[in-house]
């Protein structure tokens, strides 16, 4: 008899081409524009250096431990979020159900942050950079009232680029340049995920390890700015009296979270790709490490920019200062320099007050300049362009940021879509001989028309209440029900015994500890603190009306009623999948128990479906 | 005679005080800035600099007026300050003791602000007439907006690698249908004279199938 050929143990699920494209694709996840924009600003913000302590502990019990959990359920499981939890228990299906949809709710306003990026990108060949001159009114005697009260940079992103509305309520009209650039992003994403992790196994070599390099290029030419060495004293010099404030605590907490990009299901999915037989441990620990190491990492060249920027800023000011003096007094050029302002000024105060007040000087003062901190999409599109066009060759370094914030956020982007993507091809909504090809454009298709709404004049508004409620406290609720079905419904000792089988060593007492209490305590504390703070005031927003008496401030409003409502609903709905799908469970297992010949599913186990 | 004449300059000079000082009628203030504009290439402010200011005012009065009365005497600086600025008028030599109306002598240097900002190597802001506002140069802009070129190109190499997988795919696709359908075909025709697993061409249904195994140790065997 002649022996058949050694068949593998195929279940013609896709697979990582390598350890590393894996490992890649996760740190690509993790790493992205929250670790350029939000970290550099909370440490500032929360007493520099002394930031790192909440921050490294909210790592060690509540980033590793839980990312450790949804790779090693990923790879036990081999399946995206809807079909793992499913297996796990139908009762915690709703599990898999919310984070599919915050999935989904992201990718939609995530790729429109990506459209902003583009268009500064593309208009970064142009010489001058449009965004460091204002352009001229209409009969050529000034400059645009507009940009002249505000700043050319300001002007450039709420007009040329999102043509704003005073008002959310007011919707506007879709701003057809960035419809263009929406399109283009949809079509990258489509580009690189056409075929699942096939090809985003491919593009993330290059997304991955792009920003890296244009990084420390940044790091390199920042720290030989003049200023630098100003704005990293200010942001890494400790203040320890920050800790004793618990919002620091709450800030560290979330930040770590969201960093990780926990709970939306992408990570169970790219971990789903994996062999069985996996160390998952070793896993989370580099992951999370790097993308800590990352955000600090990318929080030096951010900082020395600041820094440069607050100290030209500051130079500006003096230097205005000293021509009113020059032209007011007659004193010949530079008789007053920066060096010998302050003494010239006593000397004048006192000779010539009334002079003096009569010129309404400003007051130059560095140490302000470096307090105006800002994060998210001011920070790159306000802030950093205005450093740009003071560094020599701004067009090069415009384009290398701008390349290097696309990538960040096309990284992520697909674990968004891999969250979103595999659940979808395991429920086979669509029959099994349509190709990959084709979910995949219709996934592309349909957000991309959702997210025109992003492109209407209000449209940067809507992203900020979808940044605020649809992506930050769903995902706490997720996750601690994530850690409580896999602790206690699960049971934490089959868990163990899988997680040993495929790592191949015995688990360790601080998994057992921030698995079982530690972690689900944790997210509890810090579900309830942010709950409770976001209650504190009626959700409040800032828009730019040039009406407004105290332009170019921004002008605080609050939202009206249904956007509240919208707004409730947005961090709603994934949550109340959890209590939904167990309720649908539980009614249909009450009809089943009634039929006579039911006979109950069988208990899964990692290893018996493998071994 | 001498005496005459000191009192002419005297007279001559006391008017020109008249006419030229610090806000007086169709005075304007110039301020400099020569360092601002060439740092180390600066030149010293002295009376010869003085005098080429001088004609140049007179050289934009006669382009503006086109009559071809005004002399450089007639141009008054007075008030020079260490910073450096100072006040000029125009006088009038036709008429006595009056200065040229403001409203001429601006629209005068409008015109030839150009030619005057050359004569010194300085620009619009460092060549400043206090009272006289510049009219700002629109950009250049471009027939097609840079960007828009920019974004053809992106959309054209993303489409272009869309089509290419999706055209691959579709190969592989068919290539795999191809190699399946043939695989079957294959396994039809052998189906057909399988037994066992063995085809029936290698049977021989009389003899039965020869084992290779026992049949070379043929001879180890004692003859039945």
């Amino acid at each position: 008899l002649s022996a058949a050929p050694e068949i593998p143990k195929e279940d013609g699920r896709p697979k990582w081409d390598n350890k590393f494209q894996y490992i890649l694709s996760c740190i690509g996840f993790a790493v992205g524009l929250g670790n350029v924009w939000r970290f550099p600003y909370l440490c500032q913000i929360h007493g520099g250096g002394a930031f790192l302590i909440p921050y490294f502990i909210a790592l060690l019990f509540e980033g590793i431990p839980l990312l450790h959990l949804e790779l090693a359920l990923g790879q036990c499981l081999r399946k995206g979020s809807i079909g793992a939890w499913n297996t796990i228990s139908p009762y915690l299906g709703g599990v898999g159900v919310g984070s599919w949809v915050v999935s989904v709710l992201v990718s939609l306003y995530y790729n429109t942050v990506l459209t902003w990026v583009m268009w500064y990108f593309i208009n970064s060949f142009q010489e001058p950079l449009p965004w460091s001159v204002c352009p001229l009114n209409e009969n050529r005697t000034g400059f645009n009232e507009e940009c002249y009260e505000s700043t050319a940079v300001n002007y450039f992103w709420y007009r040329k680029t999102l043509n704003i509305t005073p008002d959310i309520a007011e919707s506007g009209t879709l701003q057809w340049w960035l419809i263009l650039c929406l399109a283009t992003c949809w079509a990258i994403v489509y580009l690189c995920t056409i075929r699942g992790i096939e090809t985003t196994g491919k593009a993330i070599y290059v997304t991955a390890i792009f920003p890296y390099l244009v990084l420390t290029i940044f790091l390199i030419q920042g720290l030989t700015l003049p200023g630098a060495s100003d704005g990293l004293i200010y942001l890494f010099t400790p203040n320890l009296n920050t800790l004793k404030n618990p919002r620091v605590w709450l800030d560290a907490a979330t930040q770590i979270f969201f960093s990780l990009s926990l709970a939306f299901g992408g990570l169970i999915a790219f971990a789903s790709y994996n062999p069985t037989k996996n160390d998952c441990e070793k896993d989370a620990v580099t992951v999370a490490i790097v993308n800590s190491m990352t955000s600090l990492y990318a929080s030096i060249p951010v900082f020395s920019v600041l820094g440069f920027k607050a100290t030209t800023a500051y130079w500006d000011c003096l230097d205005r200062n000293i021509i009113s003096i020059i032209n007011e007094f007659d004193l010949p050029e530079e008789s007053i320099m920066r060096q010998n302002y302050t003494s010239w000024i006593s000397f004048l105060n006192s000779s010539y007050p009334e002079k003096i007040a009569g010129l309404k000087l400003k007051s130059c003062d560095l140490q302000e300049f470096l307090d105006q901190s800002v994060s998210g999409t001011g920070l790159a599109f306000i802030v950093f362009t205005q450093a740009i066009i003071l560094m020599p060759g701004s067009q090069a370094w415009a384009i290398l940021f701008f390349i290097m914030l696309f990538s960040l956020g096309l990284s992520s982007m697909f674990g968004n879509i891999e969250g979103v993507f595999t659940p979808l091809l395991e429920l086979q909504i669509l029959p099994k001989s349509t190709p990959k090809e084709l979910l995949s454009g219709i996934i592309c298709l349909i957000s991309f028309l959702i997210a025109l709404c992003f492109t209407l004049g209000s449209g940067s508004y809507w992203i900020d209440i979808f940044d605020r409620y649809a992506g930050s406290v769903p995902l706490l609720v997720i996750a601690f029900f994530e850690v409580i079905g896999v602790a206690y419904i699960y049971k934490i000792k089959r868990f163990s015994k899988d997680v040993e089988w495929m790592t191949g060593r015995k688990l360790n007492l601080y998994w057992h500890i921030t698995w079982r209490f530690v972690s689900p305590l944790l997210l509890l504390t810090v579900f309830m603190a942010f709950v409770t703070l976001q209650m504190q005031k009626p959700p409040s927003y800032t828009a730019w009306n040039p009406k407004y008496e105290g332009f170019p401030m921004k002008e605080e409003k609050v939202y009206p009623p249904w956007v509240q409502a919208i707004c409730v609903l947005l961090a709603a709905l994934p949550c109340m999948c959890v209590p939904l799908v167990a309720l649908f469970h539980l009614v249909k297992q009450k009809h089943r128990s009634k039929d006579p010949g039911f006979v109950p599913p069988e208990v899964f186990s990692c290893q018996g479906a493998n071994s | 005679m001498l005496r005459a004449l000191l009192l002419t300059l005297s007279v001559v000079s006391i008017a020109h005080a008249e006419l030229c000082k610090p806000d007086a009628q169709n005075a304007f203030k110039v301020r400099i800035s020569i360092k601002t504009a060439l740092g180390d290439n600066a030149y010293a402010w002295d009376a010869n600099e003085e005098y080429l200011f001088k004609a140049m005012v007179a050289f934009a009065m006669r382009r503006y007026s086109s009559k071809s009365t005004t002399q450089i005497s007639n141009v008054l600086l007075c008030n020079v300050t260490d910073r450096v600025s100072f006040w000029f008028v125009v006088t009038d030599s036709s008429k006595n003791v009056t200065t040229v109306p403001g409203s001429e002598v601006e629209a005068a240097i409008r015109m030839n602000r150009n030619r005057i900002n050359n004569a010194f190597l300085l620009s619009d802001k460092t060549l400043q007439f206090l009272k006289i506002t510049s009219t700002l140069s629109p950009p250049v802009e471009p027939s097609t907006p840079v960007w828009l070129i920019v974004f053809g190109v992106v959309l054209c190499l993303i489409v272009a690698g869309i089509v290419f997988l999706i055209v691959s795919g579709i190969q592989k696709h068919k290539k795999k249908n191809k190699e399946s359908t043939e695989r079957e075909d294959l396994e039809e025709k052998v189906e057909v004279t399988l037994e066992n697993g063995i085809p029936c061409e290698a049977l021989d249904l009389k003899a039965g199938h020869i084992n290779g195994v026992f049949a070379a140790d043929d001879d180890r065997f004692t003859s039945l």
